[in-house]
């Protein structure tokens, strides 16, 4: 008499294996294409924001998971300054920004563009527009810059939208005599890119960043090598 | 004349839908005279007449990235999900959802130049790309599908005048006409599959009317962008389409010469299936 179960096994064995086999394909399959998309996801531009967001902005690694790009802040700005990124932008797909140099924020008062935004990912926290953070500007260009050749420009501090406070002129002495030094106050800076925007040479000599960008952060490296 | 009212007749679902979709994109794309939008922001969220709507799926993928919940957000993601949980999610493919009349011209396109050749793909495919999007925004803490999306890309790119959207358009477009049949759509676009589970017991459906008046001639069947919903009812062992995938897009109502389907809204319990209601004509 034949055994049936044995036989049974014998047949139902392959057919176990194969389903085994086809298992293991399709997790190997998964694990290699969520690492592939992971990896394309993190090298995507900008995991640091290296563009200015509209004022209420969670820091960068936030407003990345909260916007949902929809564009209603842009929609809703009255100068249209902001931009939904696209594909070759220096910023996540569809998230909103905007250049200080072509067209800065002129710090509305009412804030509409963080009014509009559904998500928060524009802080409804945020009331009084002068402490906004969307940068900081930073004078970079301290051969080109024309008061640090002598002459009075400062074009940057009289175009400031809080004139005095963010930026003021702080005179300091060379061997060609006095200079008066446009000077950022980085604490009260928002970062509204008036001053980029107004510098008279053909590549502004004051930017205005992220943050992080601007300032450097503290503690990032640990002090002195081995 | 008579011939116009016909083909008007036999497109009736064809032509409401293209209408729709047309109103949709026209209401977030023309700029009305007084200034503004009928409807502010894109597909991902949107504002009309001041009420907002925030596509669910977007938002998910949002939530997972380990955002904090905006209130504006969460009370629009409710409306439309309560919308398509009610009525049935991919609603959503055949009435709002722009790509459908890319992959729609696609596969009329593909009949027309009687192109066969299918390479064939799982349905379950788009359900891993869904589960795989919302894994990655988990993971990478961005709005994984959302870097690729075309829904929400068409609206930014094209709208908004740049070539990156036209490049992904084209690439579906002949995808679908050239290697797999409705490849897009029905394999491998997470919206659409996040919509089929979101709508599974949507109410509004394709009912069989009359068992006499269905021949079994299975010309629904040939136009449905979804055929195998369909086949329990043609196969008469059932009164409703009842899965997920249908889009109510109409097109086996067009279809049927015999008046055999007919789109029906019904809240009541779902009675254990009788067979098909035989109408007697005395
Ligand atoms: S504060 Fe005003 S100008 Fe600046 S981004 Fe917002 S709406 Fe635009
Ligand atoms: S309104 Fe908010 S969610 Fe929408 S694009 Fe702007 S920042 Fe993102
Ligand atoms: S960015 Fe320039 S103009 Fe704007 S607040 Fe700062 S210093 Fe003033
Ligand atoms: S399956 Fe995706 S692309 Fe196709 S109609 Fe539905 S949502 Fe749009
Ligand atoms: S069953 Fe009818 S309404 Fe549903 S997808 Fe198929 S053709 Fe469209």
């Amino acid at each position: 008499m034949v055994d049936k179960t044995s036989v049974a096994a014998e047949i139902a064995e392959p057919e176990r294996r194969k389903v085994f086999r086809k298992m293991f394909r399709q997790l190997g399959a998964a694990t290699v294409i969520t690492m592939f998309g992971k990896a394309v996801l993190d090298s995507s531009p900008a995991r640091a924001a290296s563009v200015l967001r509209p004022p209420g902005a969670l820091p960068e690694p936030e407003f990345n998971a909260a916007c949902i790009r929809c564009g209603l802040c842009v929609e809703a700005c009255p100068y249209d300054i902001l931009h939904l990124a696209s594909w070759s932008d220096p910023a996540p797909t569809g998230t909103p920004y905007f250049v200080g140099r072509t067209d800065p924020c002129r710090m509305c008062p009412d804030i509409p563009c963080a009014r509009a935004c559904p998500t928060g990912a524009l802080s409804p926290l945020l009331t009084d527009i002068k402490k906004a953070d969307m940068g900081v500007a930073v004078l970079v260009g301290h051969e080109t810059c024309l008061n640090y050749k002598g002459l009075t420009c400062s074009i940057c501090v009289r175009v400031c939208p809080i004139i005095g406070e963010a930026i003021s002129l702080k005179p300091i002495k060379n061997e060609r005599g006095v200079l008066q030094i446009p000077t950022v106050d980085s604490s009260k800076c928002t970062g509204c890119g008036t001053c980029e925007k107004h510098c008279v040479l053909s590549e502004a000599a004051i930017r205005v960043l992220p943050r992080e960008l601007g300032l450097g952060v503290e503690g990032a490296q640990s002090v002195g090598r081995w | 004349m008579r011939s116009l009212q016909a083909t008007f007749y036999r497109n009736r679902w064809l032509f409401s839908r293209r209408i729709v979709q047309c109103l949709i994109i026209a209401a977030f794309a023309i700029e009305l005279p007084a200034g503004g939008y009928f409807a502010q922001g894109n597909l991902s969220s949107s504002v009309w007449f001041g009420i907002g709507l925030t596509d669910p799926y977007i938002w998910l993928q949002s939530l997972f990235a380990g955002a904090p919940l905006g209130k504006a957000a969460l009370i629009g993601v409710v409306i439309v999900a309560g919308f398509y949980l009610l009525l049935g999610g991919r609603i959503y493919c055949s009435w709002v959802c722009p790509i459908n009349l890319v992959t729609d011209l696609s596969y009329w396109l593909r009949q027309k130049l009687n192109i066969k050749s299918n390479y064939t793909l799982s349905k379950n495919l788009r359900v891993a790309i869904l589960v795989l999007s919302l894994l990655l925004s988990l993971l990478s803490g961005t709005l994984a599908w959302e870097t690729i999306n075309p829904i929400t890309l068409f609206q930014r790119e094209l709208m908004w005048g740049s070539v990156a959207g036209a490049t992904v358009l084209a690439s579906i477009f002949l995808f679908d006409i050239f290697v797999t049949r409705r490849g897009w759509c029905s394999h491998i676009c997470p919206v659409g599959a996040f919509y089929s589970e979101l709508g599974r017991v949507g109410r509004l459906r394709i009912k069989a009317t009359q068992a006499g008046a269905c021949h079994g001639c299975a010309e629904c069947i040939k136009v449905c962008p979804e055929p195998h919903v369909l086949a329990p009812v043609v196969s008469k062992k059932a009164a409703y389409v009842t899965h997920g995938d249908c889009t109510r897009c109409g097109a086996c109502l067009d279809q049927c010469s015999t008046g055999a389907l007919a789109m029906s809204l019904s809240f009541k319990k779902p009675s254990a299936f009788k067979g098909i209601p035989v109408v007697s004509s005395d």
